[in-house]
């Protein structure tokens, strides 16, 4: 099994036309490399969002600031957690499921190459028509551009009575596309998880990345298309004149509230699920140990994909809901706890009595562990009916959820990044920079998030633009735009490192990591059609099983 | 790390998944029914909150008719289907057709009925509460068929054209999938909008 007999792509490379390149890569079917556009592209929106939320950050850095004005303020906000979602975290973990999982099965493409080119290309028109409305938004009416609705649009604010012009319907269609564009991938990469896996990878021998994204991607199906029908319904409210948010015509706006949260909330282990997966890979091979408890952390996920279905109204505690449905939505919000739990403890197991090196990825991980915990801690607090009620809709809840996406799901994914940075550039990260990043962002996420916390608690409402002074909210406010600026500079730093590292890294060949799953096998980056004879495996680590034939884990599985 | 020398064993003969086709469109049924869901879901809250009228009890008839053709053209795709497995394709081409025309046949009562609601009764999407959620979910299910009835007409072009082959029968397998589920939810649409709705 050598990747060297297919060396088509580097005697080609050099003296080509860069028109021809980009041809190339515009009209390419390949999995690797719809995975690497995937991934440019989220880390563009990345910026674009990173900045938006600067601004917001400038803006509550002291009371009574006119940094921006209050329309803009709305816009900022809506935009960067639209953005951040449809735009940054499902692209970034759809491109490294393209990358990696047909890779990790021993596959030499996704079992729909074309339908993986279309669903990108959905994902990024919707990208371009939701900063589109910028210029576009104002329509007929002159009003507002960008759109200003929050990222969950409530009804009747996206009513055309108090959203004139555009600015909603472009949220509207781009969610819409970019939605088709992501039930494509998710159906690819079910297909591809079932149908196309080498000889000998059976479900139980699947790396544990292939199993989580194997859930994540029927989560995907399960929780964007009920977000799909009711962008429909809202266009047709919009455009046809239809009463279904309408509460003028016995329209219900609770009904939209379920809607989106039925979409809303799996939507989070969308999110968290391809983290846990790379979590799973990571750790085992920087604790020099296999995964403690494979078929439970395969059940755990499964049971957590269960359980977030029937969560979504903890979002909905404060418009109202009697006694019964209260309590049914606070249990099974905290049962969701258990499976997690569970998790944790199989990768505090896995790390128990290894020979952990705490290189870059590694430490991202332990990262992940400490804030996720802290951040489901809070979770449960907010899941709690009574709590809520005071604390919904204050900077709290904002506190809780960024310690979720950033100090868990970024984590785990610049982890990612480190690690098989080298597997698709070929060159090897600058670990110093690395460290350095790790650090700095871990204080500029602790300060910022931490603080966050103790302005919710003293009653600051998120979505203000601006507030009175001498209500103690505004030291820390202050000392938590300085923490965005620190983990500003250390997204620099990573940028940086990716971008010279490209350059300069050393060469890292195929396993810089000693790492177990097939798709340290291949060359870095990988040949085209990735396996030039199809593998075949007997165990969960087939390459440790052919660096060790003295003492393989298919004897023991 | 030290260069990898051993090759992986060798490849198993009874080595099979399922075919990819299958589980990419079971898996868009199930987004669809998911989708469906939800617009079914809006239909029933909405059942009976209409501020003003028309209701479904004063205009609605029950299409039986048509019902029961596209109901029975799931067979007939089921049987062309079966048909073009065993190699015979004169037979298949003929059901294929058959099927295309219960399909029509049942798109053609939606549009009658739509037209009637809207010239006689003056009941159209911005109406009230009844014309929006029937025009909806009848309309979702409608572009399905008609969906369906261009990909099942682009496979009659193709067998016409003699390009149709029983190796193929699990290409055309999975466009009866798909036929099976428009049949399917009309039995869902049907029941919520023509039994319980009225």
């Amino acid at each position: 099994m050598s990747s060297d007999a297919i060396p088509i792509q580097a005697a080609e490379a050099a003296g080509r036309p860069w028109v021809e390149t980009l041809h190339e890569w515009v009209t390419t079917v390949d999995h690797k490399r719809l995975g690497i556009l995937y991934i440019l592209y989220a880390l563009f929106f990345l910026v674009v969002a990173g900045l938006e939320a600067t601004i917001i950050r400038i803006q509550l850095m002291r009371p009574h600031n006119d940094f921006v004005s209050p329309q803009v303020f709305n816009r900022m906000f809506t935009m960067h957690g639209t953005t951040m979602i449809f735009f940054v975290i499902i692209p970034v973990m759809f491109g490294f499921a393209n990358y990696l999982v047909p890779l990790m099965i021993g596959a030499r493409d996704m079992a729909f190459p074309r339908l993986n080119a279309f669903s990108f290309w959905l994902t990024a028109f919707g990208g371009l028509l939701l900063y589109f409305s910028f210029v576009g938004g104002n329509g007929l009416y002159g009003a507002g551009n960008a759109p200003d609705v929050g990222w969950w649009a409530y009804a009747p604010l996206t009513s055309r009575a108090f959203s004139p012009g555009h600015s909603s319907d472009y949220w509207t269609v781009a969610l819409l596309v970019s939605g088709f564009g992501s039930i494509g991938t998710a159906i690819n990469i079910i297909a591809t998880i079932i149908s196309m896996r080498c000889p000998g990878m059976t479900l139980g021998r699947m790396p544990l990345f292939a199993w989580l994204n194997l859930i994540m991607a029927g989560m995907v199906i399960l929780a964007i298309s009920p977000l799909t029908a009711a962008q429909v319904m809202l266009a047709v409210d919009r455009y046809m004149g239809g009463h279904f948010f309408d509460t003028q015509a016995g329209g219900s706006a609770t009904l939209w509230m379920h809607f989106f949260w039925i979409f809303g909330h799996p939507e989070v282990y969308v999110l968290v699920v391809p983290a846990f997966a790379f979590l799973s890979e990571i750790i085992p091979v920087f604790s020099r140990k296999p995964i403690f408890g494979y078929p439970v952390m395969v059940g755990a996920t499964a049971c957590i994909g269960f359980l977030s279905l029937s969560v979504w109204a903890h979002h909905m505690f404060t418009i109202g809901m009697n006694s019964y449905a209260n309590g049914f939505f606070a249990i099974t919000t905290f049962a969701v706890g258990i499976p997690t739990g569970i998790k944790i403890f199989n990768w505090l197991g896995t790390m128990w009595g290894g020979r952990i090196q705490f290189k870059t990825p590694m430490l991202f991980c332990i990262g992940f562990l400490f804030q996720f915990l802290i951040a489901g801690l809070t979770g449960i607090m907010l899941g709690t009916a009574p709590f809520n009620w005071q604390l919904s809709g204050s900077y709290f809840v904002v506190a809780h959820f960024h310690y979720v996406i950033v100090g868990g799901i970024m984590f785990a994914l610049f982890g990612a990044f480190y690690y098989w940075y080298p597997k698709i550039t070929g060159r090897m990260f600058n670990e110093t920079l690395g460290k350095l990043h790790f650090w700095l962002f871990l204080i500029g996420f602790h300060l910022t998030f931490d603080v966050m916390h103790i302005p919710g608690l003293l009653g600051m409402p998120r979505r203000i633009y601006t507030y009175e002074p001498g209500r103690g909210w505004e030291t820390l406010n202050l000392l938590v735009t300085i923490g965005a600026f620190v983990q500003g500079i250390a997204i620099l730093v990573f940028v940086a490192n990716l971008v010279v590292s490209y350059f300069k890294g050393a060469k890292a060949g195929n396993d810089p990591w000693d790492a177990w799953t097939l798709e340290w096998s291949v060359s870095s980056p990988p040949p085209a059609y990735n396996f030039a004879s199809v593998p075949t495996v007997a165990s969960r680590r087939p390459l440790w099983d052919l660096k060790h034939p003295e003492d393989p884990d298919s004897r023991y599985e | 790390m030290s260069a990898i020398t051993t090759t992986f064993p060798a490849t198993p003969e009874d080595w099979k998944l399922p075919y990819r086709g299958k589980v990419g469109m079971a898996c868009l049924i199930f987004a669809e029914c998911v989708i469906f869901t939800i617009f079914v879901v809006a239909y029933l809250f909405y059942v009976g909150k209409s501020l003003t009228g028309p209701t479904p009890r004063e205009v609605l008839e029950t299409p039986i008719f048509y019902t029961i053709c596209l109901l029975s053209s799931s067979l007939t795709i089921h049987l062309a289907a079966k048909l073009l497995e065993r190699g015979r394709r004169g037979a298949f081409l003929l059901l294929w057709l058959f099927t295309i025309v219960l399909g029509a046949l049942f798109l053609y009562g939606t549009a009658q009925e739509w037209h009637r609601l809207i010239y006689e009764h003056g009941l159209t999407i911005s109406t009230n509460l009844f014309g929006t959620t029937y025009y909806s979910l009848v309309g979702l299910h409608a572009f399905h068929v008609t969906a369906g009835l261009i990909m099942l007409s682009i496979v009659l072009l193709f067998g016409l054209a003699g390009r149709v082959w029983p190796e193929q029968s699990a290409r055309v397998d999975v466009l009866s999938m798909y036929w099976h589920f428009v049949d399917a939810v009309w039995v869902v649409v049907f029941t919520v909008v023509y039994v319980l709705g009225r």
